[in-house]
């Protein structure tokens, strides 16, 4: 265990509480910049998709796991973003302008949506962005003059002046980029009073409101927020894609978007990107342990979604505060050795229907 | 007459597909309002429901009535079973985590059975004692289809009714769903009242999908009628039993309405665009109760 | 001139009358009680003051101005804090997160210059950060600063509570049963604490209460409460043992008194 003795308020504030975490990360990220050296393109291009997933992760975390905002519908702004960049990119925009335009538009439908469902909670919070989603779906398919419909849409690969990304590794370099800038973003957000706001909001709304936060101001910022990131995520997963079209973005995707962030760990940024690692890598395994089984299951395409869902379930009831929360309490373990209680994050189980909310 | 008679087989066709809807719902409705879970699988038991009596009437040649018994005690043992083995050991834990659970359990379930040998991917339809029969009266033209869904459901309703208001069980259930641990007190047993919930829940599932078959027929991806059921139970106001079925009820026919009358895609999104619009004038749905805090 | 003033205030839920006009000035820099068996309307008046609830009739004045319509969360603004019953305080969050964010109000950034973290949002930050380490020292929660409130005792937590409350430099502040659920240490603590409020910092204080005796050394005058209806006010010794307040309180035969 370490402690600091805190010589200024400074230290208080800034993003990394102890300097050896500033260089574990500084490690991390010198690693992540020097991975292309040693892996093949396809795997590249699955880091590129959880950089992506991983920004859109941030946008939601940043609206459930803090503001305690549940939305199913996140992969409408996905979606939002995808298209705005892809029809400004074929209209002549240059990408650097596409990216943020992507971004800002979904982070205005977030306002707008988030507006009238202020006063909605939980569930038919959650169902009510469903339904939204769906409607912004339906409203991409049907608006054919703009959207092509479900001929889909054929986006031209990204370019920075006369830089273009049309290979795996520039790619994963503006993905990986683009992700680092989020999660810097978010973190100072979070550090902010709206930041606080946010969480103050999850926490107790009637005490946040009796401190001065204006609720509908603050939820409809989140929702702002965690579009754009949305958007922007959306954008660059179709200039990797090349073409898309609505059937990419359904009710699955958002679904997906929220069991990311829960699986990874509510409540921390890690959490969104070890969620979004976890969904890109998990059909990667299942698709390597297929070998080790018997070739009559083998041979079946619904076994990986099967062997998905049923890791999905496992992984809850292993570890329901998710994937950081476990690598949380490794920490604290090794921190506390030889020391360490076995009950230290016993959780206090609660039973009674009032105690719960 | 002509429109007439359109105009009530839209409604009817919409009635019947609501009550499918509104039994969906009330399955939903009846595990949270015990046990505070959030069945996301729910649209995946009324898959499993009619793939069981698909396989029963089909290639075991049961009668209609006979599948129908032997479908719900199957998918009776199954919520009994779910129940004890995934949601027991997640009594207390966080909503979300219990969520994800139930999400997974879809996804699970809705591979598994495109691994069935005999089920698979395809679309499967079998014949009910209902099928291709219809009621004239007059110039009207009903067909017999939809009038066995809505005269089913209305009959276990009333049974459902019945049970909550009268029995033991039943009340011993809707004192659990107030107040888990006052229950715990007054001697009842809330982990049986898990465990019957799930069972009843996923029986109701089982029969929606027997009643739904013969209207959208058999095939996997069947549970996402689930997901229309969710707007139907929160319609109602999510914890109104009876909400539920006015819920599934009202998007049903709205459904139907909107497919007929309505241009290529409007049917799909005409719920939700009514569900929306009464969230924003009721946040707590139609017979739901606000339920603010109290400091 | 009054610094707070309800001014015959009345306000029913369906057919429960929970206030029926009350009225009650408070001046600057007192402290003042209102005290009542349960359900005499105590907790109401402050929901209302907060804006929780819509008054029916009669209106409430901070130095003359008209409070009685502004939206809830411009009741902070106003200067006015306020404490909880049940305490309603950010348990997943540290203690001093918790008294930051009472500095909400004079939040002068907006979300872009907070998502770059600018020089601004930076010193903005540091000022909220001293003001909570402020009131950590005057409340003596040094030791609790970094742990999560859920963590913590409940007497330390209603602290926590109080030091929110003092984060946010009201003018007037509203504390809901400050003393229920403590023990007797923790009690005198909180009177000392009150009375350094009165003095030091010189804030308005305006007190719901059921420990008697807390009442009487603590407040300046009080106001008694039955049913929704004024029994009636004055300096403390004078309400407590006035006939109509015991009979609310202790019944019909004051057992205590009979000779």
């Amino acid at each position: 265990m370490r402690f600091i003795m805190k010589t200024d308020y400074y230290q208080d504030i800034q993003l990394f509480k102890y300097r050896s975490t500033f260089f574990w990360y500084l490690a991390l990220v010198i690693g992540c910049l020097l991975i292309p050296l040693v892996l093949d393109e396809y795997l590249l291009s699955q880091l590129t998709f959880i950089c992506m997933y991983g920004i859109a992760a941030v946008g939601l975390m940043l609206l459930t796991g803090y503001t305690g905002q549940v939305s199913m519908g996140h992969a409408a702004f996905f979606a939002i973003g995808s298209y705005t960049s892809a029809i400004l990119t074929s209209k002549g925009v240059p990408f650097l302008l596409a990216l943020p335009a992507a971004g800002f538009l979904a982070a205005a439908v977030g306002m707008l949506i988030g507006r009238p469902i202020l006063h909605l909670t939980g569930l038919y919070l959650a169902i009510a962005t469903m339904g939204f989603a769906f409607i912004i779906d339906e409203i991409l398919v049907r608006w054919e003059s703009l959207t092509n419909g479900n001929m889909g849409f054929y986006v031209d690969p990204p370019a920075i002046g006369p830089f273009i990304f049309d290979t795996e590794v520039r790619y994963y370099y503006l993905t990986l980029v683009i992700l680092i800038l989020t999660l810097f973003a978010a973190r100072n957000i979070l550090r902010s009073p709206t930041g606080r706001a946010m969480i103050a909001i999850r926490d107790s709304e009637v005490a946040a409101e009796a401190m001065g936060i204006d609720l509908a101001k603050f939820k409809t910022m989140a929702f702002a927020v965690s579009a754009f990131f949305a958007g922007i995520a959306g954008s660059l997963y179709a200039h990797k894609l090349f073409f898309i079209n609505p059937e990419s973005y359904t009710i699955i995707l958002s679904i997906e978007l929220l069991a990311m962030i829960i699986i990874g760990g509510l409540g921390s940024l890690h959490g969104a990107v070890f969620g979004a690692a976890f969904f890109i890598f998990l059909p990667q395994i299942i698709v390597m342990t297929k070998e080790y089984m018997p070739s009559y299951l083998q041979d079946q395409t619904g076994l990986e979604s099967a062997l998905f869902g049923l890791l999905i379930v496992l992984v809850m009831l292993f570890e329901p505060m998710g994937i950081y929360g476990r690598w949380l309490k490794t920490k604290f373990y090794f921190e506390m050795f030889p020391l360490y209680k076995k009950d230290s994050f016993r959780r206090e189980k609660k039973y009674q229907k009032a105690e719960r909310h | 007459m002509e429109v007439v008679n359109e105009i009530l087989q839209t409604v009817l066709s919409g009635i019947s597909i609501g009550c499918v809807y509104g039994l969906v719902a009330l399955g939903f409705v009846l595990i949270f309002k015990a046990t505070e879970v959030i069945n996301f699988a729910q649209g995946e038991l009324l898959m499993l429901g009619a793939f069981i009596s698909y396989s029963l009437i089909t290639q075991l040649h049961f009668p209609y009535w006979a599948a129908l018994l032997v479908t719900v005690i199957v998918m009776g043992l199954l919520g009994m079973l779910l129940e004890r083995s995934v949601l027991r050991s997640l009594v207390g834990e966080p909503v979300y985590a219990i969520v994800i659970v139930t999400i997974g359990m879809s996804f699970f379930f809705r591979s598994i059975v495109s691994m069935v040998p005999g089920w698979g991917t395809d679309t499967y339809g079998f014949r009910t004692p209902f099928t291709e029969k219809f009621v004239r009266t007059g110039e009207f033209v009903i067909s017999w289809e939809y009038l066995a869904i809505i005269l089913m459901t209305t009959g276990l309703i009333l049974g459902l009714f019945a049970f909550f208001r009268y029995t033991r069980v039943g009340t011993a259930m809707r004192a659990t769903s107030q107040n888990q641990l006052a229950a715990v007190y007054m001697g009842i047993s809330v982990t049986r009242v898990f465990s019957l919930s799930w069972t009843i829940a996923a029986m109701l599932g089982g029969i929606g999908g027997i009643l739904l078959s013969p209207i959208t027929f058999v095939h996997m991806n069947m549970g996402f009628i689930g997901l229309k059921a969710f707007p139907a139970a929160v319609l109602g106001g999510f914890g109104s039993l009876p909400g539920a079925i006015v819920g599934g009820l009202i998007i049903g026919i709205t459904e139907s309405l909107a497919g007929f009358y309505l241009p290529e895609g409007w049917k799909d999104i005409a719920a939700w665009i009514i569900l929306i619009g009464v969230l924003i004038l009721r946040p707590q749905g139609l017979f739901g109760i606000q339920e603010k805090k109290k400091v | 001139m009054s610094f707070f003033k309800a001014d015959n205030i009345s306000i029913s839920f369906g057919g429960l009358q929970a206030l029926k006009e009350v009225s009650f000035e408070i001046q600057q820099g007192e402290i003042f009680s209102i005290i009542g068996p349960n359900g005499a309307g105590k907790t109401t008046i402050f929901n209302c003051i907060n804006r929780f609830y819509d008054l029916d009739e009669g209106t409430f004045s901070l130095q003359d101005q008209d409070i009685s319509k502004i939206k809830t969360h411009q009741v902070a603004e106003m200067g006015i804090a306020r404490t909880f019953q049940n305490i309603e305080l950010f348990k997943n969050t540290t203690v001093l997160d918790n008294l930051i964010l009472g500095r909400h109000c004079g939040r002068r950034s907006n979300i872009f210059t907070e998502t770059v973290f600018s020089r601004s949002v930076q010193k903005q930050e540091l000022e909220s950060r001293m003001k909570a380490e402020e009131v950590i020292d005057f409340l003596s929660l040094e030791a609790y600063r970094e742990q999560r409130v859920v963590n913590l005792p409940y007497g330390v937590q209603k602290t926590v509570e109080l030091g929110r409350a003092l984060a946010m430099d009201p003018r007037l502040l509203l504390l809901d049963e400050p003393s229920s659920g403590l023990n007797v240490e923790e009690t005198e603590d909180l009177m000392f604490w009150m009375s350094d409020i009165k003095a030091e910092l010189g804030i308005t204080i305006l007190l719901v209460e059921h420990n008697m005796r807390f009442v009487q050394q603590a407040s300046d005058r009080v106001l008694a409460l039955d049913f929704g209806e004024t029994i009636t006010q004055g300096n403390p010794r004078d309400v407590l043992n006035h006939p109509e307040v015991m009979k609310a309180y202790l019944g019909e035969e004051d057992v205590l008194t009979q000779s």
